[in-house]
């Protein structure tokens, strides 16, 4: 019985792998894509939801070998709380695109690039990230995070003839196998104290303080190289903005959730005692990237490229909340780690939908205007209506405003935050607020850069030609958007139902889950007492809806009163064109102003060949120059440097070879 | 019990709505007295409500669906926010609903659709309208937050009925990060309402408006909807300033004695702060837009000063 959880999950897999298979064929019959392998994935995301929704309501954890892999190693999969949790967020995503990639991947029966790499690696791609969450040795997680991050490049490398697109995917790629190498140096490292590969070994090894950091310190750069966090993001508004948007959502929604997932197994779950200084880390770590990602998003013109920024933003508040929990962990608050916990997991759920439905929704716009460029957009609201009424519900979840899911999330942060006075250190007492002071600058910053988004892109009047020629997308486009939507209102309708399900992880993980949190009835989220903080949602919604709803009628008494249409008023100015209109980049001006010092802002003057002068704005990531730079430099001479030995005679390179292998002995004798 | 409680909650949230107009007709008239005019009789605003409601509705040929319902959602937002401060009495259902973090979010909520309505008509004006509310909140929201939580972790909860208890067994108590979440709160309702010096709301200047703006393009009920919610608004950080800082004489129990003398006590100290407004905006110029966030951080300042200097001080002590 307990086992078709399991079962469940191998189907996910077998879905996902048949998808890729069945791609193969797209090159003859280009159709395949569209009725085959798209609804095989979006299949496979329904089983891997349906796995891991078992895995956390039953509690169990189940265990499995595989015939594969080494033969003194076979490959050892594990469906615990955990995993569970994360094949559901998988799940969830990817079964928009059963609905939405039917529709997009049609845009591209008629292009030059290669369904066949498309269909194929899209499956490979899901397989990966399905392995990852499953694996329970390092040997099998390595392979499946390899084929992550390879298929992905192959994806983000989809439209190769741009020159742009091959440097984004390079640079993707040198970034992931840094990051593969610092993971697979920390499980070396746990794995020669636990005597072996599997995780459960490296479980029971017990690590002396110094090496654990050392783990931890390796985990923190791979997971965190491909989670974004600064300064460590500089792939990832290249990579993600290139790639086909239902895999932007893929990799934007669920891939950087998969190296959340490896964070969390390797330290909370596989690592020693937690120590504090882990967590100052993450909260410092977090608070940069949070700011610094929302800060760049809201300078970005480019829609996906913007959304890529925040995605960097809201890996901050995960690992802000995830630090949070780790600090309260090793000062002995086990509760609140793991209210710390839950929210730091609400979020990344939370993020996985609007960041989905977003992408989907650029997509969408993408698809029917052939536009990522917001200064181009406009009055797509009235040409999309259904796109844009799924974006707005997205824009209101990601900017964390109540009755949507992101908010939810960002309350429990607080409320664990607002814990902080039982921490007996004054230092630590006084970081905590400061954390909070840069989650509450930074929600209020996103609100202004999805203000931004959707007044530009969906309100307004069409900036350019193909614009004002927009037509709806299809059907399954904007299902798969609803699709999200529903769930981004459900999650932040029933936040005591979401908790409770959470709930097993903590419990796995700390010992401890906030069995409080539902105490007072599934109206009441109450996460430390019902005294300390309580927040009804489904209430908050059903007020604003009753109110509503009386207003409404209040106000259109004896029938609904018609309005008349007129010309804007606009001061009197008469028939304003569409140029007289607020632009993205004028949009974020003051607060580029306010900012200024994190930029680096070129403000360019030049005359065209026409004589119209013209001005463009240049603004680059500090963090390139500051920290990417120096290490490109210092790889390119020492390189130079290794060339010397290059001689190019055999003499000389057998020559190496001996003094090598004369060292070596004598190392080990 | 449920029944009445939920009555008084209902009585109460129907209540602030009602008095709204009377808070600003009320700072509008010392603004005058103090300018040396007659000024309009306080009632005014009501009157002024009442005319935009009858008054014929117009919407641009380039408004979306979304400028309509606009309206409908900031009311509703910021009533409800509203709702649930407690006003004249203490422990009502409606504060439980939603704590000082909810309330923050739907005022945000209130603000982000106000912004986009700003931007709809896709006129010039609205869009720096957007524009610049946008970037007088997000200093303002966190620095509400940080001035919040300070209460908040002193009370050791985020309850507004929570932190007024705490208020009123602790006695008066002047705990320095009181002082800087005071002068933090009083700095971000200046802002968050539109008043002078960030925004002067009896403006149609073009460059310097801000909030009105937003509203250019509104007229008849849509435009007494967005009125109304702002003076809503304006007597919600009226109460919350008012209350939280002072909660005495607020109905503890539901006596109509106690009820009568919470009312009384809430009318009497809404008058004073809205004449400390008016003699304010009487003595001070408006600000320029770019020394606007200077205003703002050092409210921010003050607000993450007062949260750390309750952490270091206050709780080891």
């Amino acid at each position: 019985m307990e086992n078709q959880a399991l079962s469940l999950a191998y189907m996910a897999l077998w879905l996902a792998l048949a998808s890729s298979g069945v791609s193969l064929l797209a090159a003859r019959t280009p159709r395949i894509l569209r009725w085959v392998a798209m609804p095989l994935i979006g299949l496979s995301g329904v089983a891997a939801f349906g796995a891991g929704l078992w895995a956390l309501i039953a509690h169990e954890t189940l265990t499995a070998t595989l015939p594969l892999g080494l033969p003194w190693m076979p490959w050892h999969l594990r469906l615990d709380a955990l995993s569970g949790f994360f094949l559901a967020v998988i799940g969830l995503v990817t079964s928009a695109l059963g609905l939405y990639g039917p529709a997009y991947v049609r845009s591209f029966e008629h292009g030059r690039d290669s369904l066949v790499a498309l269909g194929g690696f899209t499956g490979l791609f899901l397989t990966g990230m399905l392995l990852v969450v499953l694996a329970d040795d390092a040997f099998a997680f390595m392979v499946a995070w390899e084929l992550m991050s390879l298929s992905s490049y192959f994806l983000v490398a989809f439209q190769h003839e741009n020159a742009a697109n091959r440097r984004a995917a390079f640079l993707y790629l040198l970034m992931a196998h840094i990051g593969g190498l610092t993971i697979l140096l920390g499980f070396g490292v746990l794995a020669a104290f636990g005597g072996g590969f599997d995780f459960d070994s490296m479980r029971a090894a017990s690590l002396s303080p110094g090496w654990a950091s050392v783990a931890f310190a390796l985990a923190f750069v791979g997971f965190g190289m491909k989670a974004g966090l600064v300064p460590m993001h500089v792939w990832l508004p290249e990579a993600h903005p290139v790639a086909p948007s239902h895999i932007s959502a893929l990799m934007s929604g669920v891939m950087l959730k998969v190296a959340v997932y490896g964070f969390i197994r390797v330290v909370l779950d596989l690592n020693g005692e937690v120590q504090w200084q882990w967590g100052v880390t993450l909260l410092l770590v977090g608070s940069v990237s949070a700011l610094m990602g929302v800060l760049f998003a809201l300078m970005q013109t480019d829609l996906k490229r913007l959304l890529a920024y925040s995605s960097v933003e809201n890996l901050g508040i995960i690992f802000i909340a995830l630090g949070l929990a780790l600090l309260f962990q090793a000062t002995g608050h086990v509760m609140l780690a793991a209210l710390a916990l839950v929210a730091a997991l609400y979020h990344v759920i939370n993020h996985a939908l609007f960041k989905g439905l977003l992408f989907l929704g650029a997509g969408a716009i993408l698809h029917s205007t052939h536009e990522r460029d917001l200064e181009q957009m406009g009055g797509l609201l009235r040409r999309m209506p259904w796109t844009g009424f799924f974006f707005l519900v997205g824009c209101l979840s990601i900017s964390a405003l109540p009755p949507f899911n992101g908010f939810v999330s960002e309350w429990l942060i607080f409320q664990s935050a607002l814990q902080a006075w039982q921490l007996e250190s004054g230092v630590l007492r006084s970081l905590v607020p400061i954390a909070s002071a840069v989650l509450a600058l930074t929600g209020a910053l996103v609100a202004a850069t999805f203000v931004k988004v959707y007044g530009i892109a969906f309100l307004g009047q069409a900036r350019s030609r193909h614009v004002r020629r927009a037509r709806p997308s299809p059907k399954g486009m904007w299902a798969g958007q609803g699709f999200l939507a529903a769930f981004c209102l459900l999650l932040g309708v029933l936040p005591t139902q979401v908790t409770g399900l959470i709930d097993p992880v903590a419990e796995q993980l700390l010992g401890t889950g906030i069995p409080q949190a539902s105490a007072n009835g599934w109206l009441w989220l109450t996460p430390i007492s019902s005294e300390t903080a309580s927040y009804s949602a489904p209430l908050t919604i059903l007020l604003l809806a009753l109110i509503a709803g009386v207003a409404i009628w209040w106000f259109n008494r004896g029938g609904v009163r018609r309005v008349r249409r007129c010309d804007p008023w606009d001061c009197g100015f008469t028939s304003p064109s569409p140029r007289m209109q607020y632009t993205a980049t004028a949009f974020a001006q003051p607060i580029r102003r306010v900012f200024g010092l994190l930029f680096e802002i070129e403000e360019i003057r030049d005359t065209g060949a026409d004589g119209v002068q013209r001005y463009r704005l240049k603004l680059v990531d500090r963090t390139l120059r500051l920290i990417h730079a120096p290490v490109a430099r210092a790889v390119e001479t020492a390189s130079k440097r290794v060339v010397r030995l290059q001689s190019g005679h055999v003499r000389g390179y057998l020559g190496w070879t001996l003094v090598t292998l004369l060292v070596l002995l004598w190392i080990i004798s | 019990m449920s029944l009445t409680v939920w009555l008084i909650a209902l009585a109460q949230a129907l209540l602030c709505a009602a008095l709204a107009p009377l808070l600003i007709g009320w700072v509008r008239l010392v603004k005058a007295r103090l300018q040396n005019r007659c000024g309009a009789s306080v009632l005014q605003p009501y009157s002024d409500l009442r005319k935009l409601l009858i008054k014929e509705t117009r919407v641009a040929h380039t408004a979306s669906p979304l400028f309509r319902v606009a309206p409908y959602i900031v009311f509703v937002a910021i009533w409800l926010a509203c709702a649930t401060v407690p006003l004249v009495a203490l422990d009502l259902p409606t504060a439980r609903i939603a704590d000082i973090i909810v309330l923050v979010g739907l005022l945000a909520l209130a603000r982000f659709f106000l912004a986009l309505a700003g931007m709809d008509v896709g006129t010039a004006f609205g869009g720096m309208g957007a524009s610049r509310e946008m970037l007088i909140s997000a200093l303002a929201e966190p620095a509400m937050l940080m001035a919040v939580f300070t209460l908040a972790m002193t009370a050791h909860s985020t309850s507004l009925v929570g932190v007024m208890e705490h208020h009123l067994t602790d006695g008066f108590l002047l705990r320095p990060s009181y002082l800087f979440a005071f002068g933090a709160l009083i700095l971000v309702a200046l802002a968050e309402c539109g008043r002078i010096p960030v925004d002067n709301p009896a403006t149609h200047l073009e460059l310097t408006m801000v909030h009105e703006a937003m509203l250019l393009e509104y007229s008849g009920r849509h435009l007494a909807l967005m009125e109304w919610a702002a003076q809503i608004k304006l007597l919600l950080y009226g109460v919350l300033i008012a209350n939280v800082f002072l909660p005495w004489g607020i109905a503890q129990d539901f006596s109509p004695a106690a009820l009568a003398l919470g009312l009384a006590a809430v009318l009497f100290k809404l008058a004073i702060l809205g004449a400390a407004l008016a003699a304010g905006e009487t003595v001070l110029a408006k600000m320029r837009l770019f020394r606007v966030p200077a205003f703002l951080n050092l409210a921010l300042l003050l607000g993450l000063l007062g949260l750390l200097s309750h952490v270091i001080l206050e709780v080891g002590a």
